[in-house]
Parts: C-alpha cells; sequence; structure tokens
C-alpha cells in the first residue's frame, strides 16, 4: 500500500499523472511538465509536497540540535530557517534539511521523504529519550514562482499570518497550525505553507482559482536541477562528503568547541586534502544530460554526472557533476560528455543555471514566451 | 483515452507504420507512446542511407525524465527522416501521425507489414499495459 498526501483524491480530479516516490503516490505531472516548470518561472507555480517529514523539538533540544547539524542552530534567531545537513560520523550526509524556529518556543525540522525512517531512527538514537513531535496531521503546499507570494496573500488574507507579506528570505512565522516560510526548491520567490491536513484540499482550490498552476514531481525536478540545487540520494549520500558535494557553505567551523557529529571526520577530510568536487555541466550540443554519464577532459575521465537532465529555460541538457579538481588546474580545458558511446562537448559551470526567472549562463539568455515552443504550442 | 487511426500498422513496441503510395514506409511512435514518455525534448534520428534490420534500434527519443530507443519496425533503407524535429521535437507530442513522423523506409520485404498488429490487435495491447 503506498502512502498518499491528503491531497490525493485532488490530484486525481485534476487527472495528474501519479508515480511512485519513496514510497508515497504523488503527482508527476497534470499533463505537461514543461508548461508548469514555465508557469513556475513566469507565474505561480503549486506544488504539494506533504510527503516530506516534519518534525517539531521544544526549545529545550538545542543542545541536541546543535550536536546533530553541521550548522550552529544557536545562531538561528527566532523567525528564521536555515538549511543545512546532518552527517554521521564518517562525515557522510544523513540528510539535508532547513531548520526553522519560527518563535521562542522550538524549532521544526523538515526532511526529505525518502529518508524519513533513517532521520527519524537517528533523532530517536542520538535524543536519547528525548521526546519529537512527528506531524503527519500536516500537509506542505510549496507556494512558487515571481508572483506567488502576492497571490498567496490576496487568496488567503484571512489565514495567513498576518505579516506573511513581509517575511524575508528564509523567514518563517506562524498562526496556530499554519505555519509560513519564505523558502523553496525552485530558484524563484515564494512561500513553503504547511497546513491542518483537512484545510489542504480547500486551500488547494483557492490558490488554484487565483491563478496557481498545479505542478508535479517533474517539474520540481526540471527547476531545482536549473536552481542549482542538491537532491538527497544524487549529489549526496552516506557516503559523499558536504565537502565533495557544494555543502562546505553549510557548515559553521565556529565556535571550535562544538562538537557536532561527523566534525572529526570532516577536519581530517580536510586535513588530507579535497579532491573531488561539484560544478553544473551545459551540454554545448543537443541532447540530454543523465545521471551517470561519464565526463572527460581531454579524453581523460575526470567525473561522472550525479543529475542530468534538460533545461526548459535554457532549451539546453544541463547536470550537475562530481568531478576531480586536478582536473580544472590543468592547461588544456576540453570537457566531453559520453552519450550513447559518443563524446559531445560540454561547458562545465558554477550552478545555478537559472535564477528568479533569469539565466546564470553567459551568452546563453532564457527563451521568452514567444520564443518558446515545447508544450506551449497546445 | 489514446488515438489509434484505423489505416495504420503497429509494433509491439509503440510504432506506427504507414504504407505509401511509392512502397516507402513512414514510422512515428503513437499517441499513447507519447503520452506515457510526455514532453518530449530531443530526438537522435537515423541517417538516410543506413540499414537496418527489423528489430534493430534505430532512433532515440528522449523527454525529460526518460530516454527511449525506437526499433525498426521492418528491415530496410532509410530514405528520408524528419529534419523539422531537430528544432521541435514537440511536434510528436502535438501531431504523433502526422507532422510528427520520425523516418521513412525503402522495405527489402514489404511483406513483413503484415506481421504487424493492426488497430484492433494494437488498441488490445494498450489496454492491457494501461489494466
Amino acid at each position: 500500500m503506498k502512502l498518499r498526501t491528503p491531497l490525493y483524491q485532488v490530484h486525481l480530479s485534476a487527472r495528474a499523472r501519479m508515480t511512485g516516490f519513496a514510497g508515497w503516490e504523488m503527482p508527476l505531472h497534470y499533463g505537461s511538465q514543461m508548461e508548469e516548470h514555465h508557469a513556475v518561472r513566469r507565474h505561480a507555480g503549486l506544488f504539494d509536497v506533504s510527503h516530506m517529514c516534519i518534525t517539531d523539538l521544544p526549545a529545550g533540544h538545542l543542545p541536541l540540535l546543535r550536536r546533530l547539524l553541521a550548522f550552529d542552530p544557536a545562531t538561528l534567531r527566532p523567525g528564521r530557517a536555515r538549511y543545512g545537513v546532518l552527517l554521521n560520523p564518517h562525515g557522510g550526509v544523513i540528510d539535508d534539511v532547513i531548520l526553522y524556529r519560527p518563535d521562542e518556543a522550538g524549532y521544526r525540522l523538515i526532511s526529505n521523504a525518502g529518508t524519513r525512517e533513517r532521520v527519524l531512527s537517528w533523532l530517536e538514537e542520538q535524543g536519547a529519550g528525548a521526546v519529537f513531535d512527528h506531524r503527519e496531521d500536516l500537509a506542505l503546499l510549496a507556494l512558487q514562482g515571481p508572483r506567488a507570494r502576492e497571490l498567496a496573500c490576496s487568496t488567503l488574507p484571512r489565514e495567513l499570518p498576518p505579516q506573511a507579506m513581509d517575511l524575508p528570505p528564509f523567514g518563517c512565522c506562524r498562526r496556530g497550525e499554519w505555519f509560513l516560510s519564505r523558502t523553496g526548491y525552485t530558484g524563484e520567490d515564494g512561500f513553503e505553507l504547511a497546513l491542518p491536513a483537512e484545510d489542504a484540499a480547500g486551500v488547494w482550490q483557492a490558490l488554484v482559482g487565483a491563478g496557481f498552476t498545479p505542478a508535479g514531481l517533474a517539474a520540481r525536478d526540471s527547476l531545482r536541477l536549473e536552481a542549482g540545487l542538491n537532491l538527497y540520494g544524487h549529489e549526496m549520500d552516506e557516503r559523499t562528503s558536504p565537502l565533495e558535494a557544494g555543502l562546505a557553505w553549510t557548515i559553521d567551523w565556529e565556535p571550535a568547541d562544538r562538537q557536532f557529529i561527523g566534525r572529526t571526520a570532516l577536519t581530517r577530510r580536510l586535513q588530507e586534502g579535497i579532491r573531488l568536487g561539484r560544478r553544473g555541466v551545459l551540454l554545448e550540443a543537443r541532447g540530454v544530460l543523465r545521471e551517470g554519464q561519464l565526463l572527460f577532459n581531454n579524453g581523460v575521465q575526470r567525473g561522472r554526472l550525479t543529475s542530468g537532465g534538460f533545461s526548459p529555460s535554457l532549451q539546453r541538457g544541463i547536470g550537475l557533476c562530481r568531478i576531480e579538481l586536478a582536473a580544472l588546474e590543468e592547461p588544456e580545458q576540453d570537457w566531453a560528455v559520453e552519450i550513447r558511446g559518443k563524446r559531445l562537448p560540454v561547458r562545465l559551470v558554477e550552478p545555478p543555471f537559472v535564477r528568479r526567472g533569469r539565466s546564470c549562463i553567459e551568452g546563453l539568455p532564457v527563451v521568452g514566451p514567444e520564443q518558446m515552443t515545447r508544450g506551449d504550442k497546445k | 483515452m489514446s488515438n489509434v487511426p484505423e489505416d495504420l500498422r503497429y509494433t509491439e513496441s509503440h510504432e506506427w507504420v504507414a504504407l505509401q503510395e511509392d512502397g516507402t514506409v513512414r514510422v512515428g511512435i503513437t499517441d499513447y507512446a507519447q503520452q506515457q514518455l510526455g514532453d518530449l525534448v530531443y530526438v537522435e534520428l537515423p541517417e538516410v542511407g543506413q540499414n537496418f534490420v527489423s528489430g534493430a534500434e534505430c532512433a532515440v527519443v528522449e523527454s525529460v525524465k526518460s530516454a527511449s530507443d525506437l526499433y525498426m519496425p521492418v528491415s530496410g533503407e532509410i530514405v528520408s527522416v524528419n529534419e523539422e524535429l531537430a528544432d521541435s521535437p514537440e511536434l510528436i507530442n502535438q501531431d504523433p501521425y502526422g507532422q510528427g513522423w520520425i523516418f521513412e523506409v525503402q522495405p527489402t520485404d514489404p511483406g513483413e507489414l503484415d506481421g504487424l498488429l493492426d488497430a484492433d490487435g494494437y488498441r488490445e495491447l494498450i489496454e492491457g499495459e494501461a489494466g
């Protein structure tokens, strides 16, 4: 039996194509993932992300959180959220999470659906009798796009907390069981909204009525890839160091006496030297990049794609890769990817590819609606 | 519901085949196949003049999520490919039996066409897959 979110019937009524994801039955798309992708970049899209794992912790759990997280939660002021990682003692990534501190009363941790069992048992194990509140009674929506906040605030003025429109990036607040943050996974502005499961269908319909386009997991993946955001199980896992997955910026080394789990292993790793790094890959020829494809510099294999796909905004194959950093120092930079036995030229770039509706790649603009063909002619 | 035109032949791997007046056959993927794949973003076409035996991999269609091989429905030589698809692979989504055709073959043995599914046979196949 697959798990279903409180919006399952709503998705079926909207003729979503459903897919299995981490034990859940989730909408893949509602007809065209391209249209959904563009709706988020240009206007406003609505995602059901209720499969994600929400855990509430009282304020007294701060010492535990300071041991579990690679960033220092003591730096988190009320009304703020922060992205970071949970590490195992070997310095591998158990999960990437966002920790929220809506007010003085406590913390909320949102972790991935695919790591649910692992994260919950890790919390139990490390918490030694501490009490966690797993919020299976909540739905979680992502409202993303340049018009998402404004449309949400004008559609749900009585339900949302009064300070909703003024939330800064990575700000969060709550009103009763309605919990709002200015976060997302698309590279666009927007909110994530947790709310009681029984209210989810009504709110979903109201937001769609106000102009939000329902968007599925397929668009969520192409948007996060364009935004250069890691996906657990692809760019990182328990055998990958955050230092080699583009996540060094999420780690707080100060104060030096904070002994977070994984610190010793990471320190040793730093002393030995970091050999691998994360980069973005842009296919210069026509085609689509895929996870697992190999990268070559001057004919020598130097890396591998950890995620790959097609960028609807740039109309190019794009991906994220893990490569040998030493290869970047070589005088001759001539990179290629192998696709079905053929070597095709690629450009290595610093992610993101697209952010806030604009291309971050020199000489490659985001295609406008008038030039847009794929999926838009219908 | 998928559109399955009566006057075409079909393969179990979801290609459609149309016998044309000059004896060549035109090949594409079915409406059902394009729905399953979702938005197509890239097509790797065979080259004109290439010969393939029936069942050989001869082209690739890629959607954002996956790449799928096309199999040669009858043995023969590629005599034409739909160059429009290089710039507009979405034609396959929009018009799989018309502007979204993929290539044309001069069959070695036109009798091979009789071994393909007719519309009823193909409908049965996809109903079985859906169920």
